[in-house]
């Protein structure tokens, strides 16, 4: 079962493709639906197991990988690759002819065409043996056969292939870069509906139920209509190790300041660590600044907290009681009792960094952070996976939690 | 490669496309994979790529009738069976109008039932599925599943005779659960390459001058690859800028210059200034395909 193996590579590399969609793919397959050859294959293939583009990059690679050996890894002679240059015109077929050639598969296919180049001598053109132009022999090119190979010369189409080797779907992959859009698409799950005041609807069924009760004297109740109940209150980090991060972090703010549906957002910035004050503005100047006392007795634990930070940071910074880099700035605790009381004050609170996760394991700072808050990349992915341990379900809040002194991270 | 017809392929229904609707072999392929196995087909792309059009050419090319479900932000997956209109029973007991003891003349069926109880297999869209609460694409999962379901009030069941083809389009504002999405053949329209967008010219614009449609490809495309905007003008809006430019009899030495009835293609202020500003610093736009690059035209 050559295609058996196509299924757990696939799943290997990521997709979650299940059984019931490979059940649709194999009865596709029964009827014929891929007309036999790759091209068709590879269409039907992905329609069935791929259910959203930004996959089909991913399969798109698998699919190249697995089939490569295919299309395209015979060794050519020189001489026949010339006839195939010049290719003669082609003869129609009827139908019946045309129903007379014999479907091969492509094993089949593959052994006949290493068969027939070993016998074969000299050129050909318009034969149904032969490799060459213009025939009905399964082999050469300009020529019409069901199942044929085409060897060298233009091709009718683009091929299978060739599509999956060009990797045209690339863009549209989410665990690459942020655009508003798809950062406003992963908040969309930021929320929580309540119904507690604000503006009212018509409540049928009670209306009814009253109304019944009343015996036939209408009686409209209202109630209030369902609202988005969560609160985000946003710390990050500018400035130094930040600013190649402008972008995406830029993006998300943009993002976020444009959401409509959340009941109340906040953002504060900090410098590499939070300390005894957060600021309003980012340069970061103590006028516009709050003390992080206050910051925690102004929004209760009922706000979610987001941190977007990259976590690094020379190690005295986090943990000294003078650590802070700005040595202006009074400072009796550290950090990382500061980033302790932030996570202990809120209900919910997610790290977004924006390093590649392979990197977080190399800054000891990083380390630790994460073994405080929950720590999510800073993609369209990572995004999607904080919001939802920011409001879904108590059990879905699984820590990617990384040891001290561990290395893997996926 | 043409392919002879196998033997089981003759069973059901084969869509090809139509002489209005240009379709890629891929959508070819997914459209008959759905039909095969006769499970919804989700259809995404950005917006102005035809994903609605899709569904009445495939109704067009199959030859069955087409019944639309278009979703709003307050569709409630029960509307698509039936509606049981409670308040006008009300109303009519109160008012001594209407039969008031017949439920079945409050029940109105709704888009899934009609098609369900239609004698010949139809193509229901459900159109633009993510407008509608996170948990719609579950709710209606069952029925289109099972192609029945029972009315309540009168314990009837509506039992779909022939399984119809449904279309659903998605234009990405909310993700789908997955256990919807295990369900559906999916297809992704991807943006027409140049070639492509040839034919979907000509299909609308048959008389079109070689020339100008030359230099209407060349601003379009290369309008599309500017990073700077919000919104990248789609084929849909291609189209209406063409019938501008025909209506209004603008020749070719014009677009060479300039972009006339931009408004038709950037529906966004700081898309147009951007454009603007370019066209003002002296930016020149390409004046052949070939200056744009090749990443459009494989």
């Amino acid at each position: 079962m050559v295609l058996l193996d196509f299924f757990y590579t696939l799943r290997d590399a990521g997709l979650r493709v299940t059984l019931q969609e490979w059940r649709m793919l194999l009865t596709c397959l029964e009827k014929g639906l891929h007309k036999s050859n790759i091209e068709g294959f590879y269409h039907v293939a992905r329609a069935c197991l791929v259910k959203t583009e930004s996959d089909f990059d991913t399969f798109d690679v698998v699919f190249a990988q697995y089939f490569e050996g295919i299309e395209g890894a015979i060794e050519l002679p020189q001489e026949l690759l010339d006839w195939l240059a010049d290719p003669k015109p082609f003869e129609e077929l009827t139908e019946e002819q045309r129903l007379a050639l014999e479907h091969l598969d492509i094993d089949e296919l593959m052994k006949r065409f290493q068969e027939t180049m070993a016998e074969q001598t000299e050129r050909h053109d318009g034969g149904s043996k032969w490799v060459g132009t213009g025939g009905r022999s399964p082999f050469g090119h300009g020529g019409e056969h069901p199942t044929g190979l085409r060897v060298g010369g233009p091709g009718g189409k683009r091929t299978a292939m060739k599509v999956a080797e060009d990797r045209q779907f690339q863009d549209y992959r989410t665990d690459v870069a942020l655009d508003v859009r798809n950062v406003k698409l992963a908040l969309r799950r930021l929320r929580q509906l309540t119904r507690s005041d604000g503006p009212e609807e018509l409540d049928i069924e009670e209306t009814i139920d009253k109304t019944c009760r009343d015996g036939g004297e209408i009686d409209l109740v209202f109630r209030p209509k369902r609202k988005n109940n969560v609160r985000l209150l946003l710390l990050m980090d500018v400035g130094g190790t930040m600013d190649p991060y402008y972008e995406p972090v830029s993006r998300l703010l943009s993002a976020l300041h444009e959401e409509r549906g959340l009941r109340d957002f906040k953002a504060f910035y900090f410098h590499n660590c939070v300390y005894e004050r957060v600021f309003t503005s980012g340069n970061l100047m103590r006028k516009d600044s709050m003390m992080t006392a206050d910051l925690m007795r102004t929004y209760g634990e009922r706000w979610k907290l987001m941190v977007v930070g990259d976590a690094a940071m020379h190690p005295s910074e986090l943990t000294s009681a003078r650590g802070n880099i700005n040595a202006r700035m009074e400072t009796e605790t550290s950090g990382l009792s500061w980033l302790n009381r932030l996570e202990q004050h809120f209900d919910r609170g997610a790290w977004l960094n924006p390093d590649k996760p392979q990197e977080w394991a190399m800054s000891a700072t990083c380390r630790t952070i994460s073994s405080v808050f929950p720590m999510y990349h800073l993609s369209i992915d990572g995004l999607e996976e904080g919001v939802k341990s920011l409001v879904g379900a108590r059990a879905a809040t699984v820590r990617p939690v990384m040891a001290p002194g561990s290395s893997s991270l996926s | 490669m043409s392919a002879a017809p196998s033997p089981d392929s003759e069973n059901f229904d084969r869509f090809q496309g139509t002489s209005e609707y240009i379709a890629s072999r891929a959508l070819i392929d997914a459209v008959n994979c759905a039909l095969a196995l006769e499970r919804p087909l989700l259809v995404k792309g950005e917006p102005g790529t035809g994903k609605t059009l899709l569904a009445q050419h495939v109704a067009a090319g199959l030859g069955m009738p087409l019944d639309a479900w278009h979703i709003k932000s307050t569709s409630k997956a029960d509307d698509g069976l039936y509606v049981y209109d409670t308040v006008q029973r009300l109303n009519d007991a109160r008012f001594g109008d209407g039969d008031v003891k017949d439920i079945r003349s409050y029940i109105r069926l709704g888009p899934l039932g009609r098609v369900f109880s239609a004698k010949d297999r139809q193509v229901l869209l459900i159109d633009e599925v993510d407008k509608a609460d996170l948990e719609f694409p579950n709710d209606i999962l069952h029925e289109i599943d099972e192609m029945r379901f029972t009315v309540l009030e009168t314990n009837e069941e509506v039992v779909a005779a022939q399984r119809p083809m449904v279309i659903i389009t998605s234009n990405n504002e909310k993700e789908l659960p997955d256990a919807f999405l295990r369900r559906c053949v999916f297809h992704f329209i991807d943006f027409p390459e140049v070639e492509q967008m040839r034919k979907i010219i000509d299909v609308h614009h048959p008389n079109l001058e070689r020339t100008l449609l030359e230099q209407v490809l060349v601003k379009f495309y290369w309008l599309r690859e500017q990073k700077e905007l919000r919104k990248r003008p789609s084929t849909s809006e291609l189209i209406d800028w063409i019938t501008a430019l025909v209506r209004a009899g603008a020749d070719v030495k014009s677009l060479e210059t300039e972009i006339p009835f931009m408004g038709a293609l950037l529906k966004n202020e700081q898309d147009t200034r951007a454009i603007q500003s370019f066209q003002d610093r002296g930016g020149k736009t390409p004046k052949t395909l070939d200056e744009i690059g090749n990443a459009r035209r494989r």
